[in-house]
């Protein structure tokens, strides 16, 4: 290792100082303050909560390492949730029915980042405005796929993806480190991932380097689907049955967590660390105010503060 | 003589320590009203620092700013402001959305009597009796978008006045400009000393410091070398100061023997270009000349697949090419150094390790990862090569002065491999030593047996570098040179051809 790279990683690594020490603080505040925080179940509990968000956390980072948006993240997590829960209910050999309900919830939001991207960079419509109307439009589908009641009569055994454990960690658990360790090797050391940075630090000089700008773009958007269709799926097997308004305001979260985290909305700069941070910051926040007894609009005014403390820290120490 | 004024401004002592750099290591300059000082210096001596302290934009940590005597602190831009020093910086601070007079008069909008709303018949007329008094004649209710780089140099400066600038800092003011246009800028400069002003002017291009400057002072490396009054100096003792050395000649000998032909155009229709038609050789300095405006980026960009070509064949060794996009041009074998690198070349967030790599990454790829420490052996290579000031080649390519980060991307073009390798405007913003290293390069490139192309503004460098010349005018090939026939007279008729009325290059 040449002393050079070596000098470039702790730069990066001390983009995310600043918001890991909000968290370690936050943790050793909530230690103090409730003797139920600091206990293994409650950790997993945590981390059970946030993975849902955390997940949809990492397509979101991809899109606006790009200099997009993608409002349609919660929308999805509820018509995927819709859809997958109505071909598990629908389709008859179980054996058939979980693969394949699964795989077509994961199909519609990919096909819904497709949408997105090709939107944005073929019709040159605002990432903003594409996946506003996306939005809505899924928001909608879900209701009209269910006629507005949930779907209850699920085949046993679907809860269990979110309830199961896999070496005593709970399964949206294990899928979220999974998730966020790839996202972290894929933007940090492969050609898509450089090329994600390119593309939101400088489009037309990335695009004049021989990039496929276009590609680049469409592929955060598929990832950003994918990834909220998976959540969706998740969130589904944790509530046992599917949700039309489920997901609601998930993309706000989404997007709080991914710029608490560091990143950049005019894009170009940021990191997985960053958003894995910044999620479980505000993840950790919500757990702790529960175990404290906040009422519920206390903690969202509190939630409030404590980003735009979180986005302040960070803007101070960057100067 | 506007030289005796009193002492404006004085700074003494100036140290800016970025982490690993001085950028400026105890500065002392003053200025007096009604006097243009011109401070040049290779990029990275430091002039921009400078310029960054009085406009307020980052602050000293050592050193004193004195005012009138009295001394100052200038910790925002607003203060500088307060205290009447403008800057009028080589990106235009402007708002394209907005009229002329809105942008002259932004932040000082005149008001009706004891109340919020505007006066628009104030604004308008305070407008145009400021754009009168730089004897300007621009329609002030037009948007600044829809003007000229020129007119809208012209309306910062009009807002510098509206402020009662007393200290107008002129950077790189003239490197958009035609040489009318300078023509003018320099008469706007000359009332402004007549009032009293006192303009500080940076420019690389030395002729222009001996036709408004007064005195001059040469930073290199974060401290000042040596200053005079402009009469006392010549252009030898200017260029020896800035780089340090004697510079013999400034521009190289480059003994080139052109190959067989590489590149054929036929015909070529795009836009505004109008069915263009040459060749370039193996080895072979081809010059592209033309006024602004004539087509030659847009030429360039066409061949690069980066605009649609409405007609016309290319031939790249033989075999007819097609691309429809950069990626295409670029596996091709064709590359292009755009114009404007902070614009069109560099990812001013990445470093210079990823902004080199980035044209040829694939190269550096395997099953979709990068190598990285093959990637960052190719970085210290280029670095080395092409002696790109840097500490090492993960800073941020942002922290980097011009010349260097014109380097930067041409070490990306040359990693990229190119058969063809198109030069627009490679040595805009770039000091006499950086230019010198890059024709050499070009050169040594020309060599190896590559194409290569170049754009260029000034017709000095064209004519000193290229083995022929082709000229542009009105998106037309007027006319090909061959090296014993290209003269500032003939390139520039050739340019004017369809210009009935005034050439504007003189």
């Amino acid at each position: 290792m040449s002393p050079n790279a070596h000098h470039g990683r702790s730069r990066a690594l001390a983009a995310e100082f600043g918001i890991g020490l909000a968290l370690i603080l936050e943790l050793v505040l909530f230690a103090l303050l409730s003797p139920h925080f600091l206990t293994a179940e409650n950790l997993l509990n945590v981390s059970l909560q946030t993975s849902i968000t955390a997940i949809i956390a990492v397509g979101m980072t991809f899109v606006i390492l790009t200099a997009g948006i993608d409002l349609s993240v919660g929308s999805l997590v509820a018509v995927v949730g819709v859809l997958t829960t109505l071909l598990l209910a629908g389709i008859a050999p179980v054996g058939v029915a979980f693969p394949l309900a699964i795989a077509g919830g994961l199909a519609l939001g990919a096909f819904s980042g497709l949408a997105a991207g090709t939107l944005v960079t073929r019709f040159k419509i605002t990432p903003f405005i594409v996946t506003l109307a996306l939005m809505t439009i899924w928001r909608g589908t879900a209701f009209i796929l269910t006629g507005g009641r949930p779907i209850w009569e699920l085949p046993e055994g679907f809860s269990l993806l979110a309830s199961g454990r896999v070496a005593g960690l709970p399964i949206p658990t294990v899928i979220m480190l999974v998730v966020y360790v790839s996202a972290h090797i894929i933007l940090t050391r492969t050609r898509f991932g450089r090329h994600v940075y390119a593309v939101g630090g400088n489009l037309e000089a990335a695009r004049l380097a021989g990039i496929r700008t276009h590609r680049v773009i469409t592929a955060a958007f598929v990832i950003s689907g994918t990834l909220s269709a998976l959540s969706g799926i998740l969130l589904a097997s944790r509530v046992n049955s599917g949700q039309p308004n489920a997901g609601l305001m998930y993309e706000l979260d989404v997007i709080a967590a991914v710029v608490v985290g560091g990143t950049s909305l005019f894009g170009g700069r940021g990191s997985i660390i960053g958003t894995f941070i910044g999620s479980l910051l505000i993840g950790v926040l919500r757990n702790g105010l529960n175990l404290m007894n906040v009422e519920s609009y206390v903690q969202q005014v509190v939630v409030g503060f404590v980003i735009l403390l979180a986005v302040m820290i960070d803007q101070w120490r960057r100067r | 003589m506007n030289s005796e004024g009193h002492t404006l401004l004085a700074v003494e002592g100036i140290v800016k320590r970025y982490p690993g750099v001085v950028a400026l290591d105890g500065v002392s300059l003053d200025l007096r009203a009604g006097e243009v000082h011109c401070i040049v210096g290779e990029n990275g001596a430091g002039k921009s620092t400078l310029m960054k302290i009085l406009a307020g934009a980052t602050g000293a940590d050592e050193g004193t700013i004195t005012l009138d005597g009295e001394p100052v602190r200038i910790d925002s831009p607003v203060a500088a402001q307060r205290l009447g020093i403008s800057v009028i910086h080589q990106e235009l601070k402007v708002v394209p959305e907005l009229s002329v007079a809105e942008n002259i008069l932004l932040g000082n909008e005149p008001t009706r009597p004891k109340s919020p709303f505007i006066d628009r018949a104030a604004l308008l007329a305070t407008a145009r009796s400021l754009l009168e008094q730089l004897g300007e004649s621009i329609d002030v209710t037009r948007r600044v978008r829809d003007l000229s780089t020129a007119e809208q140099q012209m309306v910062e400066i009009a807002k510098a006045i509206s402020r009662k600038v007393r200290i107008l800092i002129l950077d790189e003011p003239t490197a958009p400009l035609t040489d009318h246009e300078i023509h003018s800028l320099f008469g706007v400069i000359r009332r402004l000393k007549a009032e009293s002003v006192g303009v500080i002017y940076i420019s690389h291009r030395l002729e222009e410091i001996f036709e408004i400057g007064d005195r001059v002072t040469v930073l290199r490396d974060g401290s000042v070398v040596d200053g005079a009054p402009i009469g006392s100096v010549d252009r030898q003792t200017l260029i020896r100061w800035m780089v340090g050395r004697e510079l013999e000649q400034e521009f190289p000998e480059l003994e080139i023997s052109p190959g067989e032909e590489i590149l054929r155009v036929e015909h070529l229709s795009a836009g505004m270009i109008q069915d263009v038609s040459f060749s370039v050789r193996r080895g072979e300095l081809f010059g592209l000349a033309g006024l602004v405006g004539a087509g030659r980026s847009e030429l360039a960009r066409t061949m690069f697949g980066a605009d649609r070509r409405d007609g016309g064949r290319l031939v790249l060794e033989g075999r007819e090419i097609d691309p429809r996009s950069p990626r295409e041009a670029i596996d091709c074998g064709i590359g292009l150094l755009t114009e404007d690198r902070n614009r069109y070349g560099l990812i001013l967030e990445m470093n210079v390790r990823e902004n080199i790599s980035l044209a040829n990454l694939g190269a550096l790829t395997r099953g979709g990862f990068v190598h990285r420490r093959r990637e960052a052996a190719v970085a210290a290579e280029y670095s080395a090569r092409l002696r790109i000031k840097a500490p090492h080649a993960d800073v941020p390519v942002d922290s980097l002065s011009g010349g260097n980060r014109q380097k930067v991307v041409l070490a990306r073009w040359l990693f990229s491999m190119p058969k063809l390798l198109v030069f627009d405007e490679p040595t805009a913003g770039v000091d006499v030593g950086v230019k010198f290293e890059i024709y050499t390069l070009m050169g040594e490139l020309a060599r190896q047996g590559i194409g290569i192309i170049v754009i260029s503004s000034d017709l000095n460098e064209l004519i000193g570098i290229s083995s022929r010349i082709g000229v542009m005018c009105e998106g037309r090939l007027t006319g090909i040179l061959e090296k014993k026939d290209a003269t500032k007279e003939s390139i520039l008729s050739l340019a004017t051809q369809f210009r009935g009325h005034h050439a504007s290059v003189a």
